[in-house]
């Protein structure tokens, strides 16, 4: 980092769009202030630097702040831009990355949010069923490289990765197992964590859990 | 043109509908950058099979086909064209800039349309009171931000105009079927002045869809919505 360079991540422990921009700055090897954020309770500073969503993550660099998840993931793309390209240089292949890194908003997080926000007698199969077709989907994506990024760890691969710690949870409450439904993804998973960018970003599945049950519970889902 | 030139000559096919405006949003960008495309029209109730074999998984307009390459999502189709086609570009060089194009872009599609198209079109009574309420929280975002610009780009159409650009058209005509006002020059002079801007600049100007047929369509979606229309 240059002399006088400020990075600070506002974000929230258990939140996916969060470990996007950890495992990023990580890959960067950015060193950078976090300041964890009470989501019941919004501080000033995050009301000041994203008074349209009030969300997490901000970015703050030098000062100026830089929303939504997968706007500040290309954002450190471009910035530091001397290690661990995120985004490949080929036009058309930069438009497939942002295609899938966009799925994975839509689908897998729209997916996700219903499965957390319904009781577990309501999760219907179909739901269900749509889900593990939408995971399936990913996997043929993957198809036998190592990351989607190819070679290395690229964009897809960090908007994907949050859910990696998420996974035990929706297993438990739809009652599946991506083990048994989608073994690539599982055995992706895995490979992933083994990065310390990764490992370092995620949080505990269990944890994440208990998170879940209490934001459950808080709903009145169960 | 010779066939040897002719063969060097790029394809660009953009699939499209009349009324969609993601659509429009590829078609202003390829315009804008003097792009040469051919147009396949598509009727979304009746979808070709090759729209069905190049966007398996929304089966969705626009989907851009340059020299066989595919892409389907009008911002990632955006992205594709600027990265391309380099002159007029649409995002600027600086990535602070670039991020705060591509967050109101988003914020236009995420927020902005749901609020207008969901909330206000397709409701009434209450419901469609609180999506007023919420369209115009939205639209004092995009007030605040559009100060004191000619355009969301600055001095020229970039990314966010054009993503937001259904606003200058579009607009007009759920105001007149729902009798609400939205971008009121009052409320948001500078929004208002950007509309004026933006739908009377070149190229734009010139691919407007048809207002009547765009309100025929939308009176029978904001009906089939209210369980007033006759099924199809």
């Amino acid at each position: 980092m240059a002399a006088g360079e400020q990075v600070t991540l506002l974000d929230s422990w258990a939140s996916s769009f969060g470990m996007r921009v950890r495992i990023a700055l990580a890959e960067k090897g950015v060193k950078y202030e976090y300041i964890e954020q009470d989501l019941w309770n919004k501080s000033g500073l995050l009301l000041q630097m994203n008074p349209v969503h009030k969300k997490i993550p901000v970015l703050v660099h030098n000062g100026k702040p830089v929303c939504e998840s997968l706007v500040i993931v290309q954002y450190i793309d471009e910035v530091w831009k001397d290690k661990a390209p995120l985004l490949p240089s080929d036009p058309y292949q930069r438009a497939q990355s942002r295609f899938w890194a966009d799925f994975v908003d839509r689908k897998i997080y729209e997916h996700g949010r219903m499965i957390l926000t319904t009781k577990v007698e309501d999760q219907e199969a179909a739901a269900k069923k749509d889900f593990i077709d939408t995971l399936k989907l990913m996997e043929g994506e993957l198809g036998d490289k190592p990351y989607f990024g190819g070679e290395t760890l690229g964009y897809v691969d960090v908007a994907l990765l949050p859910y990696c710690c998420w996974f035990y949870t929706y297993e438990n409450i739809l009652n599946f197992s991506l083990e048994a439904d989608c073994p690539k993804l599982n055995a992706y998973c895995k490979r992933c964590l083994q990065k310390e960018s990764v490992s370092k970003s995620l949080e505990d599945p269990k944890k994440i859990y208990d998170f879940a049950l209490m934001l459950r519970k808080k709903l009145g889902v169960e | 043109m010779d066939e040897r030139e002719y063969n060097m000559a790029e394809e660009v096919k953009v699939f499209s509908t009349w009324a969609s405006p993601f659509a429009l949003r590829v078609i202003w960008a390829l315009k804008l950058k003097g792009v040469e495309f051919d147009t396949v029209h598509e009727d979304l109730i009746n979808k070709s099979p090759l729209l069905l074999q190049y966007n398996p998984i929304h089966k969705k307009v626009p989907v851009l086909v340059h020299d066989g390459k595919v892409i389907c999502e009008s911002l990632v189709i955006l992205e594709y064209i600027d990265e391309t086609w380099k002159q007029n570009p649409l995002l600027p060089e600086d990535p602070h800039q670039k991020a705060n194009a591509r967050f109101w872009a988003k914020f236009g599609d995420d927020k902005v349309m749901q609020s207008i198209g969901g909330g206000v079109l397709l409701k009434e009574g209450k419901e469609q009171e609180e999506g007023f309420a919420a369209s115009m929280e939205n639209l004092k975002y995009l007030e605040d931000e559009i100060r004191g610009k000619k355009f969301f780009g600055g001095e020229t159409i970039g990314l966010a105009d054009i993503a937001l650009g259904w606003l200058a058209h579009y607009l007009d005509i759920v105001e007149e079927i729902v009798g609400l006002k939205l971008i009121d020059q009052e409320k948001f002079p500078s929004l208002a002045a950007w509309k004026q801007e933006f739908a009377n600049a070149p190229i734009i100007r010139e691919n407007w869809p048809d207002r009547d047929k765009l309100a025929t369509k939308y009176v029978a979606m904001r009906e089939a919505n209210l369980g007033k229309g006759t099924p199809k």
